[in-house]
């Protein structure tokens, strides 16, 4: 059966075109959105939601970076999300870690898990790697519900924010927006930054077609592992600093469950769209948001944006108004 | 005999027959599925990601059959994988059949956004808790087997699944559909080429290892409590199972499906914390030492 290549809706490889930093034009004015809205929307929502937007918007843009420009999908990311978080509740309560050295210590060892797992995992591809990535993310799992240090069902409970470098107090809401708004753009610059090196085009060429990337002297498993090792990192960056923000960490972030939902957010946003993941964890979050009181039926609206989107437009949102303007976002 | 197991390895003849015993059991549910994984992927090529909520979907259908049309167990083991079947042929011709000329990763995607939407119908509608199935009278009791009470029920479990891997053998190596149907994984289209209506095929081998999944669940129902999350947590199991086993052999599936059964209940006996991470352990060692499984072609 012909197959295009992995996510055959993503934006084909093109020659970058010589903007700002590696931003073209549409993404520039896009980024100007992002930055103003980062800049104005604490005034005018709830921070706690904008904080938790920021999270799984870092989280769906660190999975994206393994889908959209790699062509892997990783159906575990809740282990490095969730693990990240753990580590960072841990480390600021027992330890008293400042937020900033809890969410690195956090992304550390979601890193290096991303290490391990990814060494086991990138032996197989497509369909397997997906099945390998979400049984190693179940271990973790099963590992959570069990260590001591985790809590088990109950969590990590009552984390303190403390304060940032020990002296600017994290305990309102708004110096915490700052801080977490600060994480996600440094996160979502480091990404760019990543997929518009040389190293980037690489991953693009091995996500277009290995066996020539292989050919043409690439040691194509060293970049796969890079690749997932950043990613795991920055999803446990996210995870760090949500347990930070919410004072909690429990299994629903390393249940398979999330590993979906960020699926879903990409999905939705656009696969291999700088701003596609942002704009799908928005519409994800704001709708659990709008929908909690729906119960199971959250699961079966989920289910369904999924099938729509695989189904009708498996560009995404921003996939579609790229598409449709003929731009680049 | 007893009192040599029982001193050779410091644990009670009971506990460990009775754990090998479960272990066989859940053994046969992963053989069974992973079965149906591997009969969808030979043709689809799309992992099935809906297949936990199928299984799921069997349990309850039993239940209604019974509670609802009082239909019992035997009526169950034959109606439920037909209803479940028929609503997998039509998951296939509206929405699968979509994604054949895409990447195979949305099968994956939308399959598993089906099973949520049915999970999610079937919490709203029975609630978490779960629901009651009573062992058929004729399989009620149990054997004394010497060193060990035997419930009848889960023998007949152990061998009636056994009988229907087999069939499933014999169908597909044996038969000229299981020859049509070989033949069109290695080269769809010259199949249809020879006027074999390939399209057709796809449809009901899906619907067969949907109704696959269902029959297993059927035998699932008076073991385990039929409730709506009864078949997600079973299935990454069973996908971590068809990665040690690769989805290259029918026998393979089901050599590798009783075995980690085994080793899980063995796990149980001497290692208790370590039994629900035991095979994703394997399949970590089974991926450094032999990539493509245990039987897989690489």
């Amino acid at each position: 059966m012909a197959s295009e290549t992995t996510a055959g809706a993503i934006a084909p490889v093109t020659r970058d075109e010589s903007g700002i930093w590696g931003f073209s034009s549409a993404q520039l004015a896009a980024l100007g959105v992002l930055l103003i809205f980062l800049g104005v929307a604490p005034f005018f929502l709830y921070p706690v939601f904008l904080m938790k937007l920021l999270c799984f918007a870092l989280f769906a843009c660190a999975f994206n970076l393994l889908i959209g420009y790699v062509g892997l999908l990783s159906f575990g990311h809740a282990a490095y999300f969730g693990m990240g978080g753990y580590i960072a509740g841990y480390t600021a309560k027992a330890y008293g870690f400042t937020p900033e050295l809890a969410v690195l210590t956090g992304a550390a060892v979601a890193g290096v898990q991303g290490w391990v797992f990814g060494w086991i995992a990138i032996r197989r591809q497509g369909i397997y790697f997906a099945m390998i990535t979400l049984a190693m993310a179940q271990m973790i799992y099963f590992v959570c519900v069990q260590a001591p240090f985790t809590g088990g069902e109950d969590g990590i409970q009552a984390i303190p924010r403390g304060a940032l470098f020990g002296s600017v107090s994290m305990a309102s809401d708004m110096s915490m927006y700052w801080f977490v708004a600060g994480i996600f753009l440094a996160g979502f610059l480091m990404i760019h930054r990543i997929i518009h090196s040389p190293y980037g085009q690489v991953l693009k060429a091995i996500r277009e077609n290995e066996p020539r990337a292989t050919s043409l002297g690439y040691r194509t498993d060293d970049y796969k592992l890079v690749a997932f090792i950043l990613s795991a990192t920055l999803a446990g960056v996210a995870g760090g600093v949500k347990s930070l923000v919410f004072g909690i960490a429990t299994l629903t972030d390393v249940h398979w469950s999330m590993s979906g939902e960020v699926v879903l957010m990409t999905l939705v946003g656009g696969l291999g769209t700088v701003f596609g993941p942002v704009v799908g964890a928005a519409v994800i979050v704001t709708m659990q948001n709008y929908l909690a009181e729906m119960g199971a039926w959250v699961t079966v609206i989920q289910g369904a944006i999924f099938v729509t989107v695989v189904l009708a437009f498996r560009r995404g949102i921003v996939g579609e108004i790229a598409h449709l303007f003929r731009v680049k976002l | 005999m007893l009192d040599f197991i029982e001193n050779l390895l410091g644990i009670p003849a009971p506990l460990l027959f009775g754990q090998l015993l479960l272990g066989l059991i859940n053994g046969a549910f992963y053989a069974m599925l992973s079965l149906g994984l591997a009969v969808i992927f030979g043709l689809l090529n799309i992992i099935n990601f809906t297949h936990g909520a199928q299984f799921m979907m069997g349990a309850f259908v039993a239940w209604m059959l019974l509670a609802w049309g009082g239909l019992g167990y035997w009526w169950a083991l034959l109606i439920a994988p037909l209803i479940v079947g028929a609503t997998g042929v039509v998951i296939e011709r509206l929405m699968i059949s979509r994604l054949y000329k895409l990447d195979h990763l949305y099968g994956l995607l939308l399959t598993f956004g089906i099973g949520l939407m049915i999970e999610g119908v079937f919490r709203n509608e029975f609630g978490s808790s779960g629901l009651p199935y009573r062992i058929p009278a004729e399989l009620s009791g149990a054997w004394d087997l010497g060193f060990m009470f035997m419930p009848v029920y889960r023998g007949w479990v152990v061998v009636f699944s056994l009988v229907i891997c087999l069939a499933t053998w014999i169908v597909i190596e044996k038969t000229r559909l299981g020859a049509y149907l070989r033949a069109a994984t290695e080269n769809a289209a010259l199949v249809q080429a020879f006027g074999v209506n390939v399209p057709r095929m796809i449809t009901l081998t899906y619907g067969a290892g949907v109704a696959l999944a269902a029959l297993a669940g059927v035998l699932a129902a008076p073991i385990y409590s039929v409730n709506p999350q009864m078949g997600t947590n079973l299935i990454i199991v069973v996908f971590a199972v068809v990665v040690i086993g690769g989805m290259g052999s029918i026998l393979g599936s089901v050599i590798t499906g009783f075995g980690l059964g085994i080793i899980e209940g063995l796990t149980k006996v001497f290692w208790p914390e370590a039994s629900a991470t035991v095979i994703f352990v394997i399949m970590a060692i089974v991926l450094l030492a032999r990539p493509a499984g245990l039987f897989g072609r690489a």
